[in-house]
């Protein structure tokens, strides 16, 4: 079966829904997107998907596990006042900030389309603009009326950013969600790699659930597959202006492969030999706290999972126009295709004794 | 209930000191499981055997408290909390030890009682120096609060609500179940330290090992003047969980807890707490994924020792209980 | 000598090899098996007749510390944090820079080109940057990596009558004490399975995956802890004071000793004269934390030597306290072999 293009891959999983812990539709478009690509396909009691592309060779075979999140931030119904506007909470961090005057989606009994309300500043009274607007004085509209919104909407209905992606210039591309439907995008494109390769590995790539909430899918799906190899695919702050150089890796440069406490340095070190071999530019992205990304819960699953880290660079992370160069992600895909058909017995028996 | 209730209540169980309450609960619910036994951190778990699959209802024994840090030479006790406590709620309070021993708050001088901090406050039992201080409390001794239980009308004001109501629930339950066969094993587990960390349930639901959990605790509402936004009120039925800090309830469990109750006619709330944890958590992360749902009891000034549930809330919690365990769970969820 | 060795290693979370060499070197020779695992844990057994109970022993090797972020053109190091550090306690301090040992100093911007109120407010990571020497970019480049970790250069000195001055005593002091009780000649007629953890300072990530692995019947963490009996502390919020014995915990964030275990530290330690003390905040987590809740609850403890300052560039314990901690536990485990477990 042919293959769409990366663009359109990711084009169609961030365009669906999927708030942590609702990551259901999500999983059905993925696992549909990457038909033809697998061995086999399950989800698991938590909603992750785990798709399996068996290597060749003699058993045992070395196994894999690749993670990315599926879930995405967005809100949930706390109350429906009388006038029909929707009191919400978050779902994962959201600047505040962001929201008035967005278009989101309300997922009732049908998507209703709704905007966040915004006072006029013309009503403000002195010094309110000074201040961020706060989360109690935050409502979703849908137009109706209090009883009509009870028929379609209830408590813990979930809300997404009604943005649709966004071709920038060259290879850039914007929407809600590529935090981390783009690490999606880099499973697509290494599986596609993997096609036409031969590898000795069992490759388990997962589409984890409740990451933002507290890498809730990656905990149990490795607990579950057991690798003897993890590694997390992730989002990593983008060059952007008002951030520190300090605390970002470059647009366009290549995936950030981390270095830290959560990330065997073993394997650091064979994804940064890869792709020196091969040419594929890559950035070292220092990481000093393990936490933030499914290779935290990954490493310390069971005994213990020998786990590395890549990033890809995004701008405005947690907005509804998150960033990144597709450049990248392919660059992510292919460096892990080739690292996983070099991977033999020895080398991940050499990740226990260092 | 209101006997059951008040009996709970009022029983000694701080986080860390479970015993009193344990034993308690190991009276009631002796005779109505096939088996009961205590694990390594103190988890009290009684077994329905049978077939069907494992389910996991868990309700947390353990009530908030202090723990004593340092006694000076004056016989005044100093102390650290055990879990969520104010400094402001202590003021006027007392509390209770094991032994029996009991104190009241003190709070140092202070130019502005916004400063007042638990590391400013102590504990007077009467002592007259370190000496006599040191023969009734020990550092390390861990105490709870001392009230007993109103009852007016179907309001019930007591300590410890938290999560004595969820106790309750469980014990209720069981007492219902017994004696019927239903399509699913039960494992009720009456957890410990909820209140550090939901501590209990994570070791004990690792060992149990189910297929389907669901825990029972208590809730806060919205129902009260100026209260912050939370569509849950009093007396208007137990809640079903949809999200708090440390879980969102898989739709299908939360479907599934909807339909039962709405097919046996028993009223219900969806309950989002915003703030605050149960041991749904750790249940439904235990190996490799558990389904999981919670009901809770929906019960005003939460953490304080004047906590104020329905019990109406607790019968209709019973009855959801008694309808979800009496459902063919692996058909349902599984 | 060891606490000199121990303490002077370079060891922040993630980059303890250094730790786990000089430990291995010393307790392999007494143990039976000595391994390592996918996060660097040091594991080493010393099996007694008995085979059972299986007592586990840990003690962290790694250390707060800071890790190069970025290479400025000038040369000049942009770092962050590896677990808790006051960005307070940094400016002006000589540090290490990556395992090669690379000399820097912590600078800032000078007093005299501050604003008034400047002074007033601490420096935070965006103003401070480490000074190696180099020249430019290229030379740094040629010196560090990003990534590299990043350690105090304190010496290690024995200061007044029996205290000591040193970088890392959390928990190079337990390392030491762990390392002790494995070298000694004794062997119980139980299983000890010595932990040297990787990872406590970034949330006891190493003991949780060891305790997950070894599944013992009861553990004690050995630690470095907080003492402020200091000017400007109250005496209750002292914790713990140096000299007066190891200091035993009923309960800290992390976790709830097991009564019964600390019952019998006290009991042992009352019976051999060895002066303890009891940890009098409930304040910090330890691996402890981690490995009681692994797989169905492990009954678990902590044994303490109280660390003046940690978690700044040097620290201050007192040897009494150390040789006292290696005291009780080896009458603790005595107990065992005599008594069985407590519980």
């Amino acid at each position: 079966m042919a293959t769409v293009g990366l663009a359109e891959f990711l084009g169609n999983i961030i365009s669906e829904a999927g708030v942590s812990g609702h990551e259901d539709k999500v999983a059905a478009v993925v696992q549909k997107g990457m038909s033809g690509l697998f061995d086999e396909a399950r989800t698991d009691a938590l909603g992750n998907l785990i798709v399996l592309k068996r290597g060749i060779g003699r058993a045992p075979h070395p196994r894999v596990m690749l993670a990315a999140h599926m879930d995405e931030i967005g809100l949930m119904v706390t109350k429906i006042e009388d006038q029909g506007c929707l009191r919400v909470t978050q779902i994962g961090g959201i600047d505040r900030r962001i929201l008035p005057g967005l278009e989101v989606i309300v997922h009732g009994r049908k998507k209703l389309p709704g905007v966040v309300g915004a006072k006029p500043p013309h009503v403000q009274e002195r010094g309110e603009r000074e201040k961020s607007v706060k989360w109690e004085d935050l409502y979703v509209d849908i137009g109706l009326a209090g009883d009509e919104a009870r028929e379609l909407v209830q408590i813990g209905d979930t809300i997404t950013f009604a943005q649709t992606p966004i071709k920038l210039q060259g290879q850039f591309m914007a929407g809600k969600t590529m935090d981390d439907r783009a690490g999606v995008g880099v499973l697509y494109e290494c599986l596609r790699a993997l096609k036409t390769m031969r590898h000795h590995a069992d490759v388990y790539c997962v589409a984890t659930v409740q990451e933002e909430v507290g890498v809730r899918g990656a905990t149990t799906s490795t607990y579950g597959i057991v690798p003897d190899v993890g590694i997390a695919i992730d989002v990593g702050f983008g060059d952007q202006a008002s951030v520190p150089e300090y605390q970002s890796i470059s647009m366009d440069k290549g995936p950030g492969i981390s270095i830290g406490p959560a990330v065997h340095p073993a394997i650091h070190e064979r994804l940064k030999s890869v792709a020196g071999e091969l040419e594929i530019s890559v950035q070292v992205d220092p990481s000093p706290h393990p936490g933030g990304t499914d290779a935290f819960a990954i490493q310390i699953a069971r005994a213990g999972i020998p786990t590395a880290l890549i990033s890809i660079p995004l701008r405005y992370m947690h907005t509804a126009v998150e960033t990144v160069c597709l450049t990248d992600i392919e660059r992510a895909g292919r460096l892990l295709a080739e690292f996983i058909v070099r991977i033999d017995k020895k080398f991940v028996e050499g990740l226990k004794c260092f | 209930m209101k006997d059951l209730l008040k009996n709970l209540v009022e029983a000694f169980g701080p986080a860390g000191n479970e015993g009193p309450i344990r034993e308690i609960l190991r009276t009631e619910v002796e005779g109505l499981v096939d088996e009961v036994k205590v694990d390594a951190l103190g988890n009290l778990i009684a077994i329905r055997k049978g077939s069907g699959p494992r389910v996991m209802i868990a309700a947390h024994m353990d009530e908030i408290g202090v723990i004593v840090t340092h006694i000076d030479e004056k016989g005044f006790l100093r102390f650290s909390n055990i879990g969520g406590i104010s400094p402001f709620m202590l003021i006027g309070q007392r509390v209770v030890f094991a032994n029996g021993t009991v104190g009241a708050f003190g709070a140092e001088k202070l130019d502005d009682i916004k400063d007042l901090k638990l590391n400013k406050m102590f504990i007077d039992i009467g002592a007259k120096d370190e000496k006599s201080a040191k023969e009734k409390v020990t550092i390390g001794d861990i105490g709870a609060f001392y009230r007993q239980a109103n009852f007016q009308g179907d309001r019930v004001i007591a300590k410890s609500l938290d999560n004595r109501a969820g106790c309750a629930v469980l014990v209720k339950t069981l007492k219902e179940l017994a004696g019927r066969e239903i399509p699913n094993q039960v494992y009720a587990v009456f957890t410990v330290q909820e209140e550090l960390g939901l501590r209990g349930a994570k070791t004990a639901a690792y060992g149990v090992n189910p297929d389907v959990g669901f825990a029972v605790d208590v809730t806060g509402t919205g129902d009260t003047p100026e209260a912050p936004t939370m569509a849950v009120k009093l007396g208007e039925g137990p809640t079903i969980k949809v999200k708090d800090s440390v879980v969102l309830t898989h739709p299908r469990v939360r479907q599934f807890m909807m339909e039962v109750a709405k097919n046996k006619g028993i009223p219900y709330q969806l309950e989002i707490l915003e703030r605050g944890g149960t041991d749904t958590g750790p249940i439904h992360l235990t190996r490799e994924g558990v389904p999981s749902g919670a009901i809770s009891v929906p019960t005003r000034y939460i953490h304080t020792p004047s906590e104020m549930a329905d019990i109406n809330d607790m019968e209709n919690a019973v009855k959801l209980f008694v309808a979800i365990l009496e459902a063919k769970l692996d058909e349902a969820i599984l | 000598m060891l606490l000199k060795t121990l303490t002077e290693a370079f060891g922040v979370s993630g980059q303890e090899q250094e730790v786990a060499g000089i430990l291995r070197e010393h307790v392999s020779p007494h143990c039976d098996k000595v391994e390592t695992d996918a996060l660097r844990n040091v594991i080493a057994i010393k099996s007694g007749s008995k085979g059972s109970p299986k007592v586990m022993l840990t003690a962290h090797m790694d250390e707060i510390g800071l890790m190069v972020m970025y290479i400025e053109k000038s040369g000049t190091l942009r770092f962050k944090s590896i677990g808790g550090v006051d960005p307070r306690v940094l400016v002006s301090k000589s540090v290490y820079v990556g395992r090669n040992r690379i000399p820097g100093v912590i600078g800032a911007k000078p007093i005299h080109l501050q604003k008034r109120e400047e002074a007033d407010k601490p420096f935070d990571l965006d103003g401070l940057f480490i000074d190696i020497g180099a020249k430019d970019k290229d030379e740094a480049e040629r010196l560090v990596n990003l990534g590299d970790g990043i350690i105090f250069a304190t010496k290690y000195e024995d200061i007044g009558n029996t205290r000591a001055k040193a970088k890392a005593f959390d928990d190079r002091i337990g390392c030491a004490v762990l390392a002790r009780l494995l070298m000694m000649e004794k062997r119980w007629d139980f299983t000890i399975q010595g932990v040297f953890t990787a990872q406590e300072e970034v949330g006891g990530r190493g003991a949780q995956v060891a305790s997950y692995a070894l599944e013992p019947d009861i553990a004690i963490a050995f630690e470095g802890t907080t003492a402020s009996d200091v000017p400007g502390s109250k005496e209750h919020l002292y914790s713990t004071s140096l000299g007066k014995g190891p200091a035993l915990t009923h309960a800290d964030a992390s976790f709830v000793a097991d009564p019964r275990l600390v019952r019998r530290l006290m009991e042992v330690a009352e019976a051999k004269g060895i002066p303890y003390q009891m940890r009098e905040l409930t304040t910090g987590g330890t691996d402890a934390g981690r490995i009681h809740l692994s797989r169905e609850g492990i009954p678990a403890g902590l044994v303490s030597v109280p660390t003046r300052y940690i978690h700044s560039p040097v620290s201050i314990i007192d040897k009494n306290d150390f040789e006292n901690a290696i005291k009780l536990m080896a009458a603790f485990l005595d107990s065992i072999e005599e008594r069985g477990l407590p519980f």
